[in-house]
């Protein structure tokens, strides 16, 4: 767990980077520093392995006072990884990942076979070993750079914009690895980011940073779509949260309809012989021959968001429910789901209440 | 040409060896000074321009001025070959201040503070991660002044210190080619030697300048 308490850093010059700040960091957890540019959200991340020293309050790790450790030594326990990564250009990258096994002196032939297995854990080859860095992509830099902050095996990772740098398609590839990375490892992760669907994609908590280095909101993303804490953060969010915020909930606790109530109007639901659905058929659909397409089905695994966006999308306003085998079991109209996310919605304020 | 060379194998010898001592001794000192002054001039970046500033003048002065200005402030005599030392090596730290200063600046602020965030200590940062990476600016440094060095030294001769330059002046004196081509043969194979030496150093230390681009 890492605390911050009453934190404030102002630099030399007089600009107030960060302004009493106070909230815990989770263990095992991934906090994401989120806001706009110039917000202390960086400075806030380096104060915690001493990068920055705060000109007030104490930022503790496990109850340890950070400023009353040795900093190489409080570093070395901590990852660290950095937009463009920041890796040494005159080392290999086999020898990148060992710097600090070597700094702390483990034993140069057990690390190199930890470097190792690190490489092949953030998805690069064997054969990258002994490449120079200037060799390497963006996004193969980047994980060579996350390689070499758990090579250590620190309790404790910083991570500044690490993904920033890279196209946005590279970016989701190492975003999704990131997180199925740290699923298996539980490392306490401070995170900074100034994009926001970064921080809900990959935050256990968000803590939303105004100019000033002001703390706006520290909650769950789901919370701070749902109840962003001022219109600050409402604006910083955006404007569709109310739909991304229906990503966090998932379609097992929707009531459904039975396949045959399609019936009932004068629209079609066209099977095949295993009763998986082909399409829709009725007046002003589409004929008998060509029935058009139902263009998705969801599971009960799916989130609310993707059952509404079926709804939206399908030409008679109706999203199909099928099982693991792709058997159509249910559908559920337009209107019977907009009712029960309102009745959701009514229940969750009156929780919160 | 092969009489003169047979019949004077000691005195171009002792010419030649004199002209390596007046050439490198400088070098091995530039690299001792040049090292730390670079270091504070990045360091205190106050101290950045009046280092180089002062390095550009001495390097502007000329070499023979010097070489009878440094007896004067000194109380050698002017036939020293200590005095030809001295000057060379104030040109070479001169050079090679400003080159270590760059080399060091060269390096990525992005990397030296990964180095600190790492856990790298000040000193150990400085060896084992900033020195190493300005390497090829400053080994391009050191060809210069190398080479400069080398060429300098033959002007010492009008002064009766000058290693090859002595074959130079007996040449001119007795108006006899011969000593004056294998003056400049030696000094000039002597230059290219001391380069292709350099050069191969730098391939050695720093194989990463010499893998291709991105993969």
């Amino acid at each position: 767990m890492i605390t911050f308490e009453e934190v404030s850093k102002v630099f030399p010059d007089g600009t107030r980077a960060v302004e009493n700040l106070n909230f815990e960091l989770p263990t095992g957890k991934i906090t994401v520093f989120v806001g706009p540019s110039g917000c202390g959200k960086t400075t806030s991340l380096r104060m915690i392995n001493r990068m920055v020293e705060p000109s007030g309050g104490r930022i503790l790790i496990d109850g340890k006072d950070v400023t009353q450790q040795d900093a190489a030594l409080l570093r070395r326990s901590i990852g660290y990884v950095i937009q463009h990564a920041g890796l040494f250009p005159h080392r290999t990258v086999i020898e990148n990942v060992m710097t600090v096994p070597s700094l702390v002196g483990t034993d140069k032939k057990k690390s190199r076979a930890t470097a190792m297995e690190l490489l092949l854990r953030v998805g690069l080859t064997e054969s990258m070993a002994d490449k120079y860095p200037v060799q390497l992509s963006g996004g193969q830099e980047q994980r060579v750079g996350v390689a070499r902050a758990l090579a250590a095996d620190p309790p404790v990772m910083l991570m500044d914009e690490p993904f920033s740098a890279v196209d946005p398609i590279v970016r989701s590839g190492l975003q999704a690895e990131f997180l199925r990375l740290q699923g298996e490892l539980g490392k306490t992760i401070a995170f900074v980011t100034h994009d926001i669907d970064e921080a809900i994609k990959i935050g256990d908590m968000v803590a939303v940073f105004q100019e000033g280095g002001h703390l706006a909101q520290y909650a769950t993303p789901q919370e701070l779509l749902e109840n962003p804490a001022d219109s600050f953060v409402a604006d910083f969010v955006g404007r569709d949260r109310g739909f991304r915020s229906l990503s966090f909930d998932s379609a097992e606790n929707l009531v459904i309809d039975p396949v045959e109530s399609v019936a009932s109007g004068s629209d079609v639901l066209v099977l095949d012989d295993a009763g998986r659905p082909l399409g829709w058929v009725g007046p002003g659909i589409a004929s008998e021959d060509r029935p058009a397409p139902v263009a998705g089905t969801f599971t009960s695994a799916d989130s609310l968001r993707v059952v509404t966006d079926l709804a939206i999308t399908s030409p008679v306003g109706i999203a199909v429910r099928v099982d693991s085998s792709g058997t159509a079991d249910g559908i559920i109209r337009h209107q019977s789901l907009v009712r029960q996310l309102d009745e959701r919605r009514r229940l969750r304020s009156g929780a919160n209440a | 040409m092969i009489d003169y060379i047979s019949s004077n194998t000691t005195v171009i010898w002792r010419a030649f060896s004199e002209h390596v001592l007046l050439a490198l001794i400088p070098v091995a000192l530039a690299i001792i000074f040049s090292l730390p002054l670079g270091y504070l001039a990045v360091r205190y970046s106050k101290l950045y321009y009046p280092l180089v500033n002062l390095s550009s003048i001495l390097y502007a002065i000329p070499s023979l001025a010097l070489f009878l200005l440094i007896p004067a402030i000194i109380g050698t005599s002017v036939i020293s070959p200590l005095n030809i030392i001295i000057a060379l090596t104030i040109y070479s730290v001169a050079l090679m201040v400003r080159v270590v200063a760059d080399g060091l600046n060269s390096v990525d602020p992005s990397v030296t503070q990964a180095a600190t965030a790492m856990g790298y200590r000040r000193v150990r940062r400085l060896f084992g991660v900033e020195l190493p990476i300005a390497l090829p600016v400053m080994l391009a440094g050191l060809r210069v002044a190398t080479v400069a060095n080398v060429s300098i030294v033959s002007v010492g001769a009008l002064l009766g210190v000058g290693g090859l330059g002595a074959l130079f002046v007996r040449g001119q004196q007795l108006d006899y080619a011969e000593p004056v081509i294998v003056g400049i043969v030696l000094s000039v194979m002597l230059a290219a030697f001391c380069d292709i030496v350099i050069v191969l150093v730098q391939r050695r230390l720093t194989p990463w300048t010499r893998v291709g681009g991105r993969a």
